[in-house]
Formats: C-alpha cells, sequence, structure tokens
C-alpha cells in the first residue's frame, strides 16, 4: 500500500497521471451534468404537466376516502385537498339543467391555474382558491343553458348559491369531452346543505396530492396496495393520454441522452486506460527485474487505480454539479420558471460509474501488465503482451453493457443501443481491416505527406483499430442523439399543427347536417368532417356475457360498465393505421368491425371475435376484422370502434365534428347556438394551448439536452485522440529532425485524423441509423423518417470532429523541442 | 579536403530549471569544426555530451550563445527555419536509432527525402540500403529487424541526402561490440565516399580514436582537445 502511493505520488508529479485523471474527470462530469440536468429537466416536466390534473397524483373513489390516505400523505409532508364531484339538476327560475355540480376545498388547484372572468365571454383572471361558501361559480356552457347573469342565485338541492363568476379554465376539466355535463363549482362546505348526497349518490371523490417526486413514488408504493374497490390513484399519465405519449417519449430521450454521455465516458476512458498501460510496460518490466512478484505489481497497480478513480471521479461528480448548474441558470424560464433543485444521487452514480468505468477498462490490461516480459528492459521492442487487443476489453465491455441497460432506466432501450454498439464494433472490426488494406495499397502511391498521414492512419493495425472503433461509437452515440431527436420533434409538430381542431360540436342531428355545412360556408370556416355517432353497450363477446365482474382491470370494468361511442365509415382514415387484418371493401358482408388495438388488448378482444352491441334495445354483431392504432393526441374526433355503414345506418344516430376556430371568432360559436340551440359546442382551445406549451417545453428540453451531450462527446473525442498523443509526439520529433516543417507535419496529421474520420463517420451512421429505426419503431414508437444526410453528417462532422479534436489534442506536438522529447519517450 | 569552417559554436552555455534551483549543463562552450573533419566529443556520463550535440543540430535551445552551421546562425532561425536546415545540411544518428515503426526500412530512408520534396525518392533510397547491405530487409518493419540491422537503417537515413554535416550519437552505445564494429565501418566509410564532415558523441575510446580529433567534456565544460 505504501509503496503503491509513493508510487503514485511520484508518477502524479512527473505528469504521467495527467491523461487518464482527466479522462475519468470528464466522463464523470459528462455523466453527471447530464443526469442532473436530466433528473431536473424531469421533475420539471411532471411539474408543469401536472397542472392538467391539478395535481401530481390523485386518488379517485366512488365512496368517501378513508382517513388513512389523508394521514398518510399529511404525515410525508405532502400538500393535500379534495374534491367531490357529482350529476345534479341545476335550476335558475323556470329553467332547469343536468350539470356535473363539483366541490372544490380550500387549497385547490395544487397545480395549474384556475382562472374566472366577470361576465360571460369577459377578460379572465387568475384565481388562487375556488368559490368562498355560499358562492358557486357556472362555465360558460351552463350560463347560456340557463340563460344566467353574474349575480343570479341558482337552486343546488336545498341550497340556494350565488353565482359570482364564469369559470374560464378549470385545470383538472378534460377527458371525455361527450360525456361531460355543464359545470357548476362550489365551496365544500356547502355540500352539507344541498343534501344531494345519500347512500347510492353517484359521487365522484377527488384526493388531490402534491409535492417532491421521490416522496409521492414512495406514497404511490404504499398506497397502490391499500386500494379497495372502487378506489385508484393516477397521475397525469394515467389521467390524460395526449400528454402521456409525449412525456414518456420524451424521458425515454433524456434516458438515451444519459446513456449516450455514458458511452462516450466508457470510449475516453478505455482509450486512456490504454495509453496508460502501454506507457507503464517498462516501469513494469524493471519492477520484476528488480524483485517484485506479478502479485506485488498487481496490488500496487490496482490500489492505483482505485485511488486514482475516487479522486477523479470525485472530482469530475463536483464538476458535474457545477455544470448542471450552469445550464440551469442559462435556462432559467425556458422549460419552468425555476428547475426543481436536483437531488444528490447523480452525485453517488458518478461516483460509482466513473470507478466501475476506469476498473472495467484498466484491470484486464493490468493483468497483462503483470506477465509482461523482463526482457523488455533489454529490448524495448518486446511490445505489448500478446492478450492485450480487443479481447481484453471484453470484460469492460460486459460491465459497460451494465451500466448502460441501468442508464437507460429501461431494459429495452438499453438493450437496443447495446446491439447497435455491438454492430458498430463488429463492423468497424470488419470494415477497419478492410479499409486499412485499401490504405496500405493506397499508400503505395500516395507521395509527400499523403504518404505519411495514410501510413500513419494505417499504423500498427490494432491501435488504429480501437481508435477507429472508438472514435465511431462515440459518432454513433451522437448520431443517434441526433436522428432521434428529429424524429421525436416532427412527431410533436405533426401531432399538434397551428390549425389543429379546437372546438368539438356535439349532438347534431342527421336532419341539420345540410343547415349546418352552410352555416360554416357562410361564416367562411371549412367544411367541417360529420362523423356519424351511434351509442351502445357492448353485451356479449363470442356470446359470452361482457360483466364487469369478468375484469380484473379497473379500467376494463369502467369501459364495459359504460356506452360505447360507434360509427361507421366506408374508408379508413389517414390519422388511423390498420395493424391487423384488412379493412372492408363494397361486396363483403355488412357484420364487421373494427377495433381501436388498446381497447382490444385490454378488453382480451382478438381478430375474429364477434361482438354484439346492445344499440336502442336492439342487438348489433359483427365480426372483428382489423384492429386499428389511433393517434389519441391529435385531438381529433375519433372512434373505438368502427362498422361499414350497413351495419349502423338503420340505428338511431346523431353526428359529431370538430373543428378549428381562429382565436378572436368567438361571436361564431353565439350564433350557431343560436341557430342550433340543440348542439353542444366543447371547447378544447385551452387545453390545446396547455398542451402545446407543454410540448414546446419538452421540445426545449429535449434539445438542450441534446446539445450539451453533443458538446460533452466533443471533449470526450479530445481525449481520446490525446490518448495517442505520446506516439504522436515521438514520430513528430523523429520528422522535426529529419527536416520535417511544421506545415509538413500538421498537413500529415490532419491527413490521417481526416481519414480516421472518414472511416468511423461511415460506421457510425450506419450503425446510428439502424439504432434509430429500430429505437423509433420498437421503443418510441414513432414514425422513421429514413435520413441519407445523416451519412453526409456523419462523415463531414466525423471528419472535422476528430481534425479539431485532434489538432487540439496535439498542438503541443508542433511544439516542444524534438531533444526533449526523444529523450523522454525513448 | 576545403578549409571552410562548418560548425562554429560560441559561448555556448544551458541552464536547466530544477527543484534545487538552475542546473547548468553546458557552460561557455566555444569551438569550431572545419568541412571534412570527423571530430569525436568525448567524457563521462552526464558531462553534457548529448545535450551539446542536441544543441549542434538545433534540436533545442540555449540558453545563451551561437551556433553556426555553414556560417548560418542556427538560433535566429525558428524550429520550422531549423527543420529545414537539418533537412538540407545534417543527418542525424541515434543511439536508440529512432525508426518510425509504422514504416518499413525502405519508407524510413525516403522519409528526409520526401520531407525535401526531392524526386526519386525510391531510387535513391534503395541505392543506399543496399550500399549498408539490407537490400533483403528493405519491406521489414522495425521491429523485425536486429539491432545491428537498425541501425544500419538509421546509417541510411542519414546519409541518404547527402549532408555536409552528420551527427551521431553514441552510435554503437546499443549494439556489441562485433556489430558495433561493423557500424563504425560503416560510418566512417561513407564518410570518406561522400566527403561529410563527422561529428560523434562516445563512450568508445577505440571509436574517438578513429576521429581526427576529440573534445572533452566534463561536467559541462570543455577540458581540452586532443588532436
Amino acid at each position: 500500500m505504501k509503496l503503491a502511493l509513493r508510487l503514485l505520488a511520484r508518477e502524479w508529479r512527473a505528469g504521467e497521471l495527467t491523461l487518464i485523471l482527466s479522462a475519468v474527470v470528464i466522463a464523470v462530469a459528462a455523466i453527471t451534468t447530464v443526469s442532473f440536468f436530466t433528473d431536473r429537466v424531469h421533475q420539471a416536466l411532471t411539474t408543469q404537466a401536472s397542472q392538467l390534473l391539478a395535481a401530481d397524483l390523485v386518488l379517485i373513489s366512488d365512496h368517501p376516502i378513508p382517513v388513512q390516505f389523508a394521514d398518510r400523505a399529511s404525515a410525508a409532508g405532502l400538500m393535500l385537498t379534495r374534491t367531490l364531484a357529482f350529476p345534479s339538476m341545476v335550476v335558475a327560475g323556470q329553467r332547469n339543467q343536468l350539470a356535473e355540480v363539483k366541490a372544490v376545498s380550500p387549497g385547490y388547484p395544487l397545480r395549474g391555474e384556475l382562472s374566472v372572468s366577470r361576465t360571460l365571454f369577459g377578460p379572465a383572471e387568475i384565481v388562487n382558491s375556488g368559490p368562498q361558501p355560499g358562492t358557486a361559480w357556472a362555465d360558460a356552457r351552463l350560463m347560456q343553458m340557463l340563460g344566467l347573469k353574474v349575480g343570479a342565485v341558482v337552486e343546488v338541492g336545498q341550497a340556494n348559491l350565488t353565482v359570482v363568476a364564469v369559470i374560464a379554465k378549470e385545470p383538472d376539466r378534460a377527458g371525455d369531452f361527450f360525456n361531460i355535463a355543464p359545470r357548476l363549482m362550489l365551496h365544500s362546505d356547502d355540500i352539507a346543505r344541498t343534501q344531494l348526497i345519500q347512500p347510492g349518490s353517484r359521487v365522484n371523490y377527488r384526493l388531490l396530492i402534491a409535492g417532491d417526486a421521490r416522496q409521492l413514488a414512495a406514497y404511490r408504493a404504499w398506497a397502490e396496495p391499500h386500494l379497495s374497490r372502487g378506489e385508484r390513484i393516477e397521475d397525469v399519465r394515467d389521467a390524460r393520454p395526449e400528454i402521456r405519449s409525449a412525456l414518456d417519449r420524451a424521458q425515454r430521450y433524456l434516458g438515451l441522452a444519459a446513456l449516450v454521455s455514458a458511452i462516450l465516458a466508457a470510449v475516453a476512458v478505455a482509450l486512456s486506460s490504454r495509453q496508460f498501460v502501454t506507457r507503464h510496460l517498462d516501469s513494469c518490466a524493471v519492477l520484476r527485474c528488480l524483485g517484485a512478484s506479478q502479485a506485488t505489481i498487481f496490488r500496487i497497480y490496482l490500489i492505483q487505480f482505485i485511488l486514482l478513480g475516487l479522486a477523479a471521479s470525485a472530482i469530475g461528480s463536483l464538476a458535474g454539479y457545477g455544470g448542471q448548474a450552469l445550464l440551469a441558470e442559462f435556462m432559467r424560464g425556458r422549460i419552468v420558471d425555476q428547475l426543481p433543485a436536483p437531488s444528490l444521487w447523480p452525485l453517488l452514480e458518478g461516483l460509482s460509474i466513473g470507478l466501475l468505468l476506469l476498473l472495467a477498462f484498466a484491470l484486464p490490461p493490468l493483468m497483462h501488465l503483470k506477465s509482461v516480459s523482463t526482457l523488455r528492459v533489454l529490448r524495448r521492442d518486446l511490445g505489448m503482451p500478446r492478450q492485450m487487443g480487443m479481447a481484453s476489453y471484453a470484460l469492460g465491455a460486459a460491465l459497460v453493457a451494465g451500466v448502460l441497460i441501468y442508464r437507460a432506466g429501461e431494459v429495452k432501450l438499453g438493450l437496443y443501443v447495446l446491439g447497435g454498439l455491438l454492430g458498430v464494433v463488429l463492423g468497424g472490426l470488419i470494415l477497419g481491416l478492410l479499409m486499412l488494406r485499401v490504405l496500405a495499397l493506397l499508400r503505395r502511391r500516395a507521395r509527400g505527406v499523403w504518404f505519411y498521414g495514410l501510413a500513419n492512419a494505417g499504423r500498427r493495425r490494432a491501435a488504429s483499430l480501437t481508435q477507429i472503433v472508438g472514435f465511431s461509437l462515440g459518432l454513433m452515440a451522437l448520431l443517434l442523439l441526433t436522428l432521434v431527436r428529429g424524429d421525436l420533434l416532427a412527431s410533436w409538430q405533426s401531432s399538434l399543427p397551428p390549425n389543429a381542431p379546437n372546438r368539438f360540436v356535439i349532438n347534431i342531428q342527421p336532419d341539420q347536417l345540410s343547415a349546418l355545412q352552410q352555416f360554416f360556408r357562410r361564416e367562411n370556416l371549412d367544411e367541417p368532417i360529420l362523423y356519424p355517432m351511434v351509442r351502445g353497450r357492448l353485451v356479449a363477446i363470442n356470446a359470452r356475457p361482457v360483466l364487469a365482474q369478468n375484469y380484473a382491470e379497473e379500467r376494463a370494468q369502467r369501459l364495459v360498465e359504460r356506452e360505447f361511442n360507434l360509427s361507421w365509415a366506408d374508408r379508413t382514415r389517414s390519422d388511423n393505421h390498420l395493424v391487423a387484418g384488412r379493412w372492408w371493401r363494397g361486396g363483403d358482408a355488412p357484420d364487421q368491425f373494427s377495433v381501436e388495438e388498446g381497447l382490444a388488448q385490454i378488453l382480451g378482444i382478438k381478430l375474429g371475435d364477434r361482438l354484439t352491441y346492445e344499440i336502442a334495445g336492439t342487438p348489433v354483431s359483427g365480426h372483428v376484422t382489423s384492429l386499428r392504432k389511433v393517434e389519441w393526441d391529435s385531438m381529433r374526433v375519433n372512434f373505438f370502434v368502427i362498422a361499414p355503414p350497413a351495419l349502423l345506418q338503420a340505428q338511431p344516430a346523431t353526428y359529431i365534428t370538430s373543428f378549428h376556430l381562429p382565436p378572436g371568432h368567438e361571436e361564431t360559436l353565439n350564433r350557431l347556438l343560436r341557430q342550433f340551440p340543440n348542439f353542444t359546442v366543447i371547447d378544447v382551445a385551452a387545453i390545446m394551448r396547455d398542451v402545446r406549451a407543454i410540448m414546446a417545453r419538452v421540445s426545449d428540453a429535449v434539445t438542450f439536452v441534446f446539445l450539451f451531450t453533443l458538446l460533452a462527446g466533443l471533449v470526450v473525442l479530445y481525449a481520446a485522440v490525446a490518448a495517442t498523443r505520446d506516439e504522436r509526439l515521438y514520430e513528430a520529433a523523429i520528422m522535426r529532425t529529419l527536416g520535417a516543417r511544421s506545415k509538413q507535419l500538421a498537413a500529415a496529421q490532419l491527413i490521417e485524423f481526416a481519414v480516421l474520420g472518414m472511416i468511423s463517420g461511415v460506421l457510425a451512421a450506419t450503425g446510428a441509423s439502424v439504432t434509430a429505426f429500430m429505437l423509433t419503431q420498437q421503443v418510441l414508437h414513432l414514425p422513421f423518417a429514413f435520413n441519407p444526410w445523416v451519412w453526409v453528417a456523419g462523415v463531414l462532422g466525423g471528419m472535422l470532429g476528430i481534425m479539431l479534436a485532434g489538432l487540439m489534442a496535439t498542438r503541443s506536438v508542433l511544439r516542444v523541442p524534438p531533444l526533449g522529447v526523444l529523450r523522454s519517450l525513448s | 579536403m576545403s578549409e571552410q569552417v562548418i560548425v562554429r559554436v560560441e559561448k555556448l552555455t544551458k541552464t536547466v530549471a530544477h527543484d534545487s534551483g538552475a542546473l547548468t549543463i553546458l557552460h561557455d562552450i566555444s569551438f569550431a569544426i572545419k568541412s571534412g573533419e570527423s571530430v569525436a566529443i568525448v567524457g563521462p556520463s552526464g558531462s553534457g555530451k548529448s545535450t551539446l550535440l542536441g544543441l549542434l543540430a538545433g534540436l533545442d535551445t540555449p540558453s545563451s550563445g551561437a551556433v553556426s552551421i555553414n556560417g548560418e546562425s542556427l538560433f535566429v532561425l525558428d524550429e520550422d527555419a531549423r527543420a529545414g536546415l537539418r533537412g538540407r545540411l545534417i543527418g542525424f544518428v541515434f543511439q536508440s536509432f529512432q525508426l518510425l515503426p509504422m514504416l518499413t526500412a525502405l519508407e524510413n530512408v525516403m522519409l528526409p527525402l520526401e520531407l525535401l520534396g526531392g524526386g526519386n525518392a525510391r531510387h535513391r533510397a534503395t541505392d543506399i540500403l543496399e550500399r549498408v547491405g539490407l537490400q533483403q530487409r528493405m519491406r521489414h518493419y522495425p521491429k523485425q529487424l536486429s539491432g545491428g540491422e537498425q541501425q544500419r537503417v538509421a546509417i541510411a537515413r542519414a546519409f541518404v541526402t547527402q549532408p555536409a554535416l552528420l551527427l551521431a550519437d553514441e552510435p554503437t552505445g546499443n549494439l556489441d561490440s562485433t556489430t558495433g564494429g561493423t557500424v563504425i565501418e560503416l560510418l566512417f566509410a561513407l564518410n570518406r565516399e561522400r566527403g561529410t564532415t563527422l561529428l560523434l558523441v562516445t563512450h568508445d575510446p577505440a571509436l574517438a580514436q578513429r576521429c581526427g580529433r576529440s573534445l572533452n567534456l566534463a561536467a559541462g565544460r570543455m577540458l581540452e582537445e586532443r588532436a
């Protein structure tokens, strides 16, 4: 131990440790910065999205929520409040209307904004809490339906309440637009006075919870096993499908970025460990001549590496902490006003990953170091021990695979990226060997600096291959991040274009269709697409009755308990993709259904099953002949189940449409309702604004993390090139002694870097394309856009990046006097 | 032979920083060498012989003093210009050969010619490798050659540009006496054939004896000149 420490101190003084130390520091700094940052961004995005739930977590129940749930949340330091909602008639003078009455407790909403206006369609203002006892707020629809003005008194059960405001935006109002009644909001203290809650009342009780992400996770883990029948717990992902896919994809992307930073780190550490071991061959031979046993040598270096790894990882982790703080400061107000404080977990993570990487890549060559031939003291040309080729990286690779899967946060994501990396390593070896052959042929024809550039690139094969594989892996990781980011942003942009529908109209009667179309023409609006809607209850699958108690999953139970909205259509729509079976054609039997794949999965419906719906008291049956994938986040009208026109046309139907109403044209809606008083208009503009804002912020976050990882990648490429600095210094010194000028040396080096960059670029682009294809298809579920530019970017980026990193890492090669170099390195 | 001075050294001093203060490796060295001479620099280990040779080749810079080669003052030139001058005028043979590992014997010898940009490099390099007896080994890499063979490649590389001045640092230091003897014979034979000025650093009294005169260094000072 003492000897190891003494030797370490000496090596430190001699500057021998600088490179390996800086590689580990950079690697760990990159990993921890990305970790810290993605951790904070993820927390921020979840908080942002939680506005659509008015809380981070909601416990929902059809009976009063047992007190233990609130007690436990309070004890954990979480914020909470309650709401309850039920359908009830609201009476105003002679008119009455069925409304969804919602009572809120102080503190509501925990997340998001509640805003009201003082007159119908008046300017909205944000408020901090719900209505005061004795007062109520109504939404615009209820105001219109009851002909209310602010200040009017309404009866709810036995209570009289004064309507003092119009609800402009209620954060957690969303979901199933077609089934919701207009809203009346009141204070929870007034519920008792209404005397509406009786045994058997259909009441939806909610406990809203918000707070620290880890506390919430712990709370949810505790609560879930304690839920009894009729109780469930949801976060924004469960409650808002249009947000879920964006958040999930963003989270996976952040996982990918974290993964990429780990790959870059591994490459840098692997290359610099190799350089360290090469430099220590002599010392080992001498130590053995001086009587050190193999075990002693192994122990000395093992201790050195552990100490080195700890020190470098600690410095790197702290640097990472600082880096992300700077990044967060720079981004303030772009993702959210204030990023939540980082947790300290990434610090520990960086420390252990740094140490693990160092040992993974340094230990195998170390095992060989101890077996270095003592003859090396006599004959320096006895180079690396034989086995120290790519094989010695096998253990390192296995450990890194573990780290990668852990970092990805998802086995599937980790495995796909790992598969891509493995492909690049294998391809790198094969293609690299092939290209080096070609280079060897080319160099015979080349002259001058070209000759030396090519000769350098084609130097000892193992070293060149290691470098090519290293560069390719780093580049591939960066290209992969670029490609996936492009696909992700494109899918977000296309899912909610600026003219996406923001109003739904329901309850359109068949005899009103042509009048409605004329209305749209008169108002200069695009003619609406009208979808027929037939309501029916699913009563049998393959003649077996459908009963809620047959399903274990609560969502399935809820689905079969309510009526479905069925529709008919001749053709499939462009935003619906068939995933199984085939769409009907003219001449087919009419008894067919096309079912949304998610619904089919939940209810256990398979292609060929016979479904029976009860529509207005009549059974209607058909076989499932296709399964469809529906983009729910597109905000367009969609149906779980569609049939050919012939099957449903005779059933009682209403129509539904969605359209885009440009801002400032709200008066159109009043004219619409005057002409068609039976219509119900549902306004989703505010919700869409929220969704769009969240998507934009998720895109920003993805871009920032991407740019940062790119930067880390360049730094790591630099470290990788610096790993060959000694050889370059030595060769340059000889060339200088023989009369080479700086320009000639620089040109030879540039040619070498360019060739290495080109080979690596081709490999990296291929690997990245294949992996991106797999990821978008299998993990992110996005359409994959084949992008030929990735090869151009890969080759050019590879050449320029490696040339730049190479020149930076080796600029001293051109400056140091040759004598000193020859003395220290020969 | 011409009486022209090819190397002039004036008050050359080299000091390096050290933990215990400045360490002077060379003190105030002055001498001149005429064209066609063969001169040995002798002295015990650490006397500054190799440092002196490195300075004469412009591979390092002195703390004070001047060196001129063929009338061109070395240290008023920048590193690139010195490299150019080396390419034109100076050949160098190292104790540890210093061949580039990724190049074959032939390519190593072609290197200085190609750096100068002259034509016919392959032909001239082949000729001189044949002259040093390595016609069978031209396509071999340094690690495939014995020490003696490597040094012969290094000598061929040093002579291939027809330098006016050949500097050799312990050229036999890494070789056994028989091989060393062969290498010395070769060095002096080429020196005669090509009319080169030879300046070599050596421990070996026999080698020093074969030179026209010796410069004796001890602790960085020039003691005497022995003809």
